[in-house]
């Protein structure tokens, strides 16, 4: 079991290394067979779909290096996931202890309930998005490279998923973050994609030196880097160090998974490839702050300040990016800033207590994300730009796009029967019944991790205040969500066409992986039916759908006035300022990037004028003293002479004083 | 016996150089090259050789050679290694053999009025003794003279070599203020181990460090602590001593940046690990905070330094000094964490800054600058191997989990979070706080670099300019660097194992 986990970590970390190195020479190797399989199909008896897959796929190294091992690693965490849900229990299995001096660490691996249910969602995901890159990025003279760093990025990821011990997950985490600084930056000959490269990896790697700190305090009070150890020990740690080291997770949490005041490095991330933009920005990495949270979530029952500033972080990030989300220009912003949105919708139910709420959604999310930023990679295709306003009337001309993702949004505003209602409803109700009657519920069924039990009754209450919030904020962010989406919805697949020349339907490579996301985006939210902590509860879903309605009938009625305009001139005079995210940029730019490069040129002043010249100056010092004193060695042997005298008459004349 | 091969070869090579064979200038250079290849890499044979008899289950020096050497002044002639000198042993051959292989092809020609070929080769087999033989001496006065049988090569390495072309001049100031200020340290570094050999009447350095400071008075360790760390520190260097570094790696030519960033930075720090902690160790802990203070001084300032630099060179030379910050601060914690994290950050730092050096010379022979805005960018377009390479070692060097260059400071972090029970906590909390904002900096100015020279479009004066991308010789010296970088990264495991023993027998039982 265990090596079946371990082997589809190391499939795409192998793939990777193989892709990046041998990639153009395997396409070599094949190029004779596959003009042998070429001049079997080409007669023109079997259009379509084969003949392209012919076309590319046999010939195309890196391709076949990034799609198989990932085929694979999908297969074996599917295995690992039935094996999981039919005895559910924590398999672990240690390669290696590592000894540091003090507290060692070790390469392991934790298989339970949660682990093998996201593995299966990051495999899917980057399965999907490698076969949609092959022909998305068949024209790419670096596809090879490309295809490489997201094969690293899912191995990588895999291990955040799957890791044993604290310190094992931070390398994935990190490598994640470089793999996104690599892949966001793949268009690097163009200035502005290279700064919003930098902008992401300096953005959270500032929140993962917090993290990394949280993975310090924590085990050093545990005395042990091992989660399972980590986990059982929380009863009996000390109560500052259980809160300072989830806050400092917390950091950790809003640079990767972009909250709130670490989040502005999203929507500029949306520079990257637009598959890279579904698999990292929208379904995976960013997730991976939440799934650490939730993994870790014992300690933070045990500090409830930390959930409750979990929950502010949470609230500010829902409706604040909403609202921006709302009056961007560009499709993947749009849909960048919703990423930011729904994201805080799992961290606030994290903070309001339902663990199982946030997970549901995070796996609904991947899945309708995904999907409509594949989709949105589709409309960009055909109509050659980001631009909304490039877009529109494209129903007809892209069928299946249109219908997937029109399940997708229905999953993003939260409308039955999509996966986002389901999801998003339980975390909602959790906030009602968390701001009514705080207390701790005990929340661990499906997705249990075995050290929960031993603690679950004696964790501390969430302030009910946190719950009041989320709720407000949870709600509130319902409609403007709804609004957006319509907007985006009717803007670009309705009204008057606006670009010139005729759209098409993208090829089949890329069309079908959007297919097949919009069965899991639609059905995903029926799996909570199962379970009682996240049936939908009939109240609540009525005062959601109600904010549904509003937000989603307030633009319809705008747009439906004027099909050919914008119903985004709705928000009037704010629109500028939320389109530029509340113009947070500015203020970190006056803020820190500023102070940080004026120190820095001060720092090379200081060091050539004070440090250095001190240095040089003593040298100059000395050879001045030395000039002097080379006066008196003038080679005048009456001056020698005379200098002895004075120095014997000085020591006798001393002599007679001091006896 | 081998340790003793050991120095002997490189010393053999280098006193043949002295002898000139006849023959037109083209084959005197070919055979110098030839000369240099032999001698390194039997030496490099021999380093493996140790480290394959070497008994991994024990944990005192080994592969011992002891003769007497002056037995009035109780001076010997001893050697051996354990397990916090094998890997630095290791190293020095290993990046000694590159810079040979490197040279191989690039030697300067004559003409540009540098010293004959086998002058150069001359010199760096010596410089080799030099290094080899800091790493495996026992005995203090020995230790001494090989730590400064280094400074002379290396000054005439800068001061002919260095340069560019018509500008020798500024090499030539470059290598006087090296010579002289680590000669300056040096002396307080005599003074010290004087001071400590006289109260403790033995020279020997396993006698010294087993005792831990046993019939030294707390005042004779302090001042012995202080005066070694101040050599030490000079050569480290730790902020402020740290002013001839970036002009001596900035004038000197490729190989010799390579080998001061790759091994003889390492010497200070080793020295610390082992003379100056084990031997005097109250002085040690009283003095410690201080050093931590530098150090994480060291890491800011470095940083922020790189952040406003406009050269290649010096920036990368800059870089050392918070990299090296970040080894001495795992000293300062005087905790078997802090220490291994310090030995691993030393060979981690020697892998990796040798093969940005490698290529930042490599950038600097194709486009004639080290000037960051001359450059301009675009250099994945431009060469991509090249820049890919340059972006690997920047991106190792800014301490990727997954790379070499991140156990040194993540463990230093860890060591700081709780240092030795004596010193004082908070404080050290402060500088592992303040460290990881240095480690924000330095991917801030790593990433920086990367995006003005590699990424946007090639600037207009390169544009027709046309030169090879990675060449065989080049792509033959850097890949080993590459993929120890990546298993010693993924593997810490190796090198960890290796100095954990050893720092336990040197700290006392911790």
């Amino acid at each position: 079991m265990i090596v079946l986990a371990a082997v589809a970590v190391l499939l795409p970390f192998a793939a990777a290394f193989i892709g990046m190195i041998f990639g153009p020479t395997i396409s070599h190797l094949l190029t004779p067979f596959a003009r042998r399989v070429r001049r079997g199909v080409s007669p023109g008896t079997e259009p379509g779909r084969a003949r392209i897959l012919a076309r590319r796929l046999p010939a195309n190294g890196p391709a076949l290096v990034a799609v198989l091992p990932v085929a694979a690693s999908t297969v074996l965490t599917a295995v690992v996931a039935a094996v999981q849900w039919q005895h559910p229990r924590t398999r672990t299995g240690t390669l290696a202890t590592v000894r540091t001096g003090g507290i060692p660490f070790g390469v392991s691996l934790d298989v339970d309930g949660t682990a093998a249910v996201v593995a299966l969602l990051v495999c899917c995901v980057a399965l999907a998005v490698q076969i949609y890159s092959v022909a998305y990025m068949r024209d790419d003279p670096r596809y090879s490279s490309y295809a490489a760093f997201i094969s690293l990025f899912t191995a990588a990821m895999l291990l955040v998923v799957l890791s044993g011990d604290l310190l094992a997950l931070y390398v994935g985490w990190e490598v994640m973050g470089i793999c996104s600084y690599f892949l966001i930056g793949h268009y690097w000959h163009d200035r502005a994609t290279s700064r919003a490269a930098v902008k992401a990896f300096l953005v959270t790697r500032l929140g993962d030196v917090g993290f990394l700190f949280g993975i310090f305090v924590l085990g050093l009070a545990a005395h042990s880097f091992e989660i399972r150890t980590v986990l059982s020990r929380v009863p009996s740690m000390s109560h500052t160090a259980l809160v300072a080291g989830t806050l400092l997770l917390l950091c950790g949490l809003a640079g990767k998974s972009a909250q709130f005041p670490l989040h502005t490095w999203l929507p500029d991330a949306m520079a990257g490839p637009t598959p890279v933009s579904a698999l990292i920005h929208a379904a995976t990495m960013v997730a991976a702050g939440i799934y650490v949270v939730a993994r870790l979530y014992p300690a933070f029952l045990f500090a409830p300040a930390s959930l409750a500033v979990l929950g502010v972080i949470a609230a500010i990030s829902m409706l604040g990016a909403a609202l921006a989300a709302l009056a961007q220009d560009d499709l993947k912003r749009v849909l960048a800033y919703s990423t930011i949105s729904q994201l805080a919708y799992m961290g606030g139910g994290l903070a309001v207590g339902t663990r199982d709420g946030a997970l549901f959604h995070l796996l609904a999310h991947g899945a309708f994300k995904a999907l409509l930023f594949l989709g949105a990679g589709c409309i960009i295709v055909a109509v050659g730009s980001n631009m909304l306003s490039a877009m529109g009337g494209l129903r007809h001309a892209m069928p299946v796009t249109f219908w997937s993702m029109t399940v997708g949004f229905a999953a993003l505003a939260g409308v039955p029967p999509a996966s986002g209602f389901f999801s998003k409803d339980t975390i909602l109700s959790q906030a009602w019944h968390a701001a009514r009657q705080p207390g701790p519920k005990s929340d661990f069924g499906w997705f249990a991790y075995a050290p929960l039990r031993a603690g679950d009754h004696a964790g501390p209450a969430v302030p009910s205040w946190t719950g009041w919030l989320v709720l407000v904020a949870g709600l509130l962010t319902v409609a403007v969500t709804a609004a957006y989406a319509t907007r985006t919805w009717l803007v670009a697949f309705f009204g008057e066409r606006r670009s010139p020349g005729g759209a098409r339907e993208a090829s089949g490579l890329m069309r079908w992986p959007v297919a097949v996301l919009a069965v899991p985006a639609l059905i995903l939210g029926f799996f909570g039916l199962g379970s009682d902590r996240l049936r939908p509860e009939l109240g609540m879903s009525l005062v959601s759908l109600l904010f549904v309605a509003a937000g989603a009938g307030a633009v319809f009625l705008v747009w439906n006035r004027d099909p050919a305009l914008d119903p985004v001139r709705l928000l009037g005079p704010a629109r500028p300022l939320l389109r530029d995210g509340f113009r947070l940029d500015a203020v970190y730019g006056v803020l820190v990037v500023r102070p940080v490069l004026a120190l820095a040129e001060m720092v090379v002043h200081t060091d050539e004028r004070a440090v250095d010249a001190a240095v040089v100056g003593t040298g100059r010092g000395a050879r001045r003293l030395g000039g002097l004193l080379r006066r008196t060695e003038n080679g005048n042997p009456q001056a020698y002479v005379s200098g002895v005298m004075a120095g014997v008459v000085l020591i006798v004349l001393a002599v007679v004083v001091l006896t | 016996m081998i340790l003793t091969a050991m120095l002997v070869v490189p010393f053999a090579g280098a006193l043949l150089t002295l002898f000139a064979p006849g023959g037109s200038q083209p084959r005197l250079t070919r055979l110098a090259r030839l000369h240099g290849l032999f001698f390194s890499a039997v030496t490099l044979v021999l380093a493996v050789v140790a480290a394959a008899v070497f008994d991994y289950g024990r944990r005192g020096p080994q592969l011992g050679f002891d003769h007497t050497w002056a037995a009035s002044i109780g001076l010997r002639f001893h050697l051996g290694v354990d397990g916090i000198s094998l890997p630095l042993v290791v190293l020095t051959a290993a990046l000694t053999f590159l810079c040979m292989v490197y040279t191989a092809r690039v030697l300067p020609a004559a003409d540009e009025g540098t010293g004959p070929a086998r002058a150069l080769i001359g010199l760096i087999l010596l410089l080799e003794v030099g290094m080899l033989g800091t790493f495996v001496s026992l005995d203090l006065v020995l230790f001494f003279v090989f730590f400064e049988v280094v400074l002379i090569p290396m000054y005439f390495v800068i001061a002919h070599w260095g340069g560019s072309p018509g500008a020798r001049e500024r090499a030539r100031a470059a290598a006087n203020k090296f010579i002289l200020y680590t000669l300056l340290g040096s002396g307080f570094l005599l003074v010290g181990i004087l001071l400590i050999a006289v109260n403790a009447h033995t020279l020997d350095m396993t006698t010294l460090a087993a005792r831990h400071g046993a019939g030294l008075s707390h005042n004779v360790q302090l001042a012995a602590f202080g005066l070694v760390a101040i050599g030490f520190a000079v050569k480290t260097p730790m902020w402020p001593l740290h002013t001839w570094l970036p002009d001596a790696h900035t004038e000197a030519p490729t190989v010799g940046s390579v080998l001061l960033a790759g091994v003889l930075l390492k010497m200070g720090t080793y020295g610390f690990v082992r003379i100056a902690v084990p031997e005097v160790p109250e002085g040690a802990r009283v003095l410690a905070p201080w050093l931590g203070l530098l150090a994480v001084i060291g890491i800011i300032y470095g940083a922020l330094a790189c952040l406003a630099q406009r050269e290649l060179k010096r920036m990368i030379a800059y870089s050392s000094i918070g990299h090296m910050g970040f080894v001495l601060l795992g000293i300062a914690t005087l905790t078997p964490v802090g220490v291994n994290a310090a030995l691993f950050g030393n060979i981690a730092h020697g892998l990796i800054t040798g093969l940005l050096f490698f290529v930042a010379g490599a950038v600097k022979e194709r486009y004639r600058t080290g000037d960051l805005d001359t450059l301009g960018g675009g250099m994945l377009a431009k060469a991509p191997y090249l820049a890919s390479i340059l972006t690997f070692a920047a991106v190792a060097s800014l301490g990727l989990p997954g790379l070499a260059g991140f156990w040194g400071e993540m463990l230093a972090l860890l060591g700081a979070y709780q240092p030795h029970a004596g010193l004082p906590r908070a404080t050290y909390v402060t500088f592992m706080a303040l460290g990881g904002l240095g480690a924000v900096l330095t991917a801030a100015y790593f990433l920086r670099l990367l995006a003005r020279i590699t990424h946007g479009p090639v600037a207009e004066r390169w544009v027709r300019t046309r030169f090879a991308d990675v060449r065989a010789h080049e792509l033959l010296a850097w890949t080993p660097l590459i993929t120890a970088t990546v298993f010693i990264g993924l593997w810490p495991k190796t090198l960890l194992d290796l100095t954990d023993g050893a720092v336990r027998v040197l700290l006392g039982g911790q």
